[in-house]
């Protein structure tokens, strides 16, 4: 028994020193071979999406290829086959590994094309490595551009939704420490240093379709008036949720550039003297001060009032019109007759309770709050021009904002881009003066009225047009234009508003009504029938099922 | 004594094929590892394929790929309000 247990000891003690001293090397070699190495765990962003959840920003895996600079520079022959790969020049490549020989990691190329990638996996050089990285792509490019703004070479958020939900679409990676045998495969974990943490979506209030139609259609609109730049915001009446968000210039969120000037979403960041789409708040003070009724006469003749040694002026002279009149027919003189009769304080609390003056609170980056100035420096002729939307500035989110007021019943709701946010109505105007305005602005389309052109076959329209000079450095110019119309529909149900606003037009036309109203009306014809929003009157429309259908149809 | 040599016998039996044992999870383990991070791999593939399939399904069904189609392919056209009905239901 003893000796069994001797032999087993000598046998042990022999394979010790064996192992100890006789095979070091080949040990020592294995053992560099399998060594913990901590790895992170990639954390993907998460993807944003419309209302419908079509993908607006999707991350997706690419390759980046990294070098060991001491490696590579040991087999100096290898860094042309690479340099090839890459359309890189070699020596260049050696001159930036012999600079920062000392180092352990020197980016190479980043994002690369998937068969590039793979042919440097396949080349299987040392010191070359391939780590994979998260690449964002956005399926509708520039039409969704300015709202979703984009990501930088590492992901981050920097325009737009990316930025100011940066934190809750980017996730964290973790890391963790494993032994990885000499193929580089995990063969044990040891421990998890920190969990990943996948991003969260984003779900909009955004829809595609209405984001595309509204792009082709002010792109065109655009394109036509040689304008500089325009914007088009659409609204859902009920919920302030934002449907479409669009504006010219774009970029492609893609490939950004540094086109910085294409990159501002001016619906939110820009702000305009609106002009006449302003007289329709005006009236609004008017009637709750109990200024005017809707049907109350104001005498408008010659055409031009003086108000402090400035001379305001219609573009006819219009004559004895009604309250109601002065909307249709956008009388200058009308409203700073009646905005006159107002006091300062009371016009300025209806203007900033249509959230004038203060940004909408979107949370989007650079957003503008535009100009509202306190009513104590107010001058008389100040008030006279606010009263017609000079003096003042607003977004035309701003102006979404206000009209859906109206279009609303009086019920103010913060406009927001992401579903589920909490925008409880506020109550901004008493819902009788916001249905009397309402209806009041359906007279500028009819056929008598400025917005004409901005009206939707089968349905009945309400909106304001509005033309502004725009201001320049030595006042007002007289050959540039803010061209805008702000309306929403279906009038006896209201559900979507819509705001446009075209820019600098250098065509021959340049009225809101010519130039704004149209394009008003393309975008909300065809909002209406992607909605699925029946017609004012659709129970007058109805026919029934026989064959007059057929008769139709055929053709 | 003969007990004891038996206890120790036993203990011996036991520790050898414990060790063995140990030697035999941790193998196991290792294989386990190895097909975890396969499946993980497989995973991960399997998540960066169907990014790319939504944004390519995003840019094939992009409204303006259907225009085109539809209006230059298709040689379709929207109908202008007098061509539809609303049918009472």
């Amino acid at each position: 028994m003893l000796l069994i247990f001797m032999l087993c000891s000598v046998a042990l003690i022999a394979r010790a020193v064996n192992l100890q001293v006789m095979e070091t090397d080949f040990l020592q070699g294995q053992g560099k071979a399998r060594y913990l190495r901590e790895v992170t765990i990639a954390s993907t962003r998460g993807v944003i999406t419309d209302r419908n959840g079509e993908p607006l920003a999707v991350s997706t895996p690419v390759d980046s290829v990294w070098l060991h600079p001491g490696q590579v520079l040991e087999y100096p022959e290898n860094i042309k086959p690479l340099a090839a790969l890459l359309n890189a020049n070699a020596e260049e490549i050696e001159r930036k590994l012999t600079q920062r020989s000392g180092k352990e990691f020197v980016w190479l190329r980043r994002r690369l094309n998937p068969d590039v990638a793979d042919k440097i996996r396949a080349l299987n050089l040392p010191g070359v490595n391939l780590q994979k990285e998260y690449r964002r792509f956005y399926p509708a490019g520039e039409v969704t551009a300015h709202v979703i703004g984009f990501t930088n070479i590492d992901d981050v958020g920097q325009e737009g939704l990316e930025l100011a939900y940066d934190s809750w679409l980017a996730g964290s990676p973790g890391s963790k420490r494993v032994i990885k045998d000499r193929k580089g495969q995990t063969v044990e974990e040891v421990e998890l240093i920190k969990e990943s943490v996948p991003g969260s979506d984003l779900h909009l209030t955004i829809d595609k379709r209405l984001q595309y139609l509204a792009y082709r259609e002010l792109k065109s609109a655009v394109l036509k008036h040689g304008a500089r730049s325009g914007s088009v915001v659409v609204l859902d009446v009920n919920t302030g949720e934002v449907l479409a968000m669009v504006n010219q210039p774009s970029y492609n969120p893609n490939d950004p550039g540094h086109d910085t000037d294409g990159m501002r979403n001016r619906a939110v960041t820009d702000v305009v003297e609106p002009g006449s789409v302003m007289k329709p708040i005006a009236i609004t003070s008017v009637l709750e001060n109990g200024v005017a009724k809707p049907d109350s006469p104001i005498e408008t003749s010659p055409g031009y009032t003086v108000i402090s040694g400035h001379t305001i002026r219609d573009h006819n002279n219009y004559g004895l019109l009604d309250t109601t009149g002065v909307l249709t027919k956008s009388s200058n003189v009308g409203v700073t007759k009646l905005a006159l009769q107002l006091e300062p304080e009371k016009m300025w609390d209806t203007y900033s309770r249509f959230g004038f003056g203060e940004a909408t609170g979107t949370g989007f980056p650079g957003e503008s709050a535009g100009v509202l100035r306190n009513y104590r420096r107010w001058r008389r002729l100040e008030q006279a021009t606010i009263s017609y939307g000079y003096g003042i500035s607003a977004t035309p989110l701003q102006l979404a904002q206000a009209y859906a007021t109206i279009a609303n019943g009086g019920k103010l709701r913060q406009p927001t881009f992401i579903q589920g946010s909490n925008n409880p109505p506020i109550s901004a105007v008493d819902p009788g003066i916001a249905n009397a305005v309402a209806k009041m602005l359906e007279t500028v389309t009819s056929k008598a009225g400025t917005g004409s052109r901005a009206r939707v076959t089968n349905y009945r329209i309400a909106g304001k047009t509005g033309t502004s000079h725009k201001a320049s450095a030595s006042g007002y110019a007289a050959a540039r234009y803010v061209s805008s119309f702000a309306g929403f529909g279906p009038a006896s149900n209201p559900r979507l508003v819509c705001v446009v606003v075209v820019n600098d037009p250098t065509g021959d036309e340049y009225y809101g009504g010519l130039v704004a109203a149209p394009l008003f009306s393309e975008v909300m014809t065809g909002a209406m029938r992607i909605l699925n929003i029946p017609p004012d009157d659709y129970h007058s429309m109805l026919v029934d099922t026989d064959d007059e259908i057929i008769s139709a149809g055929g053709d | 004594m003969n007990s004891q040599i038996l206890i120790l016998v036993l203990v011996l039996v036991a520790d050898i094929s414990s060790a063995l044992g140990v030697v035999y999870t941790r193998h196991q383990s290792r294989l386990l590892a190895v097909e975890l991070g396969a499946l993980e791999a497989r995973q991960d593939e399997g998540l960066a394929e169907w990014s790319r399939l939504q944004i390519e399904q995003g840019w094939l069904a992009d409204a303006s790929q259907i225009e085109k189609t539809a209006r230059g392919v298709l040689k379709m056209q929207q109908p202008d309000t007098t061509q539809i009905l609303v049918v009472r239901p």
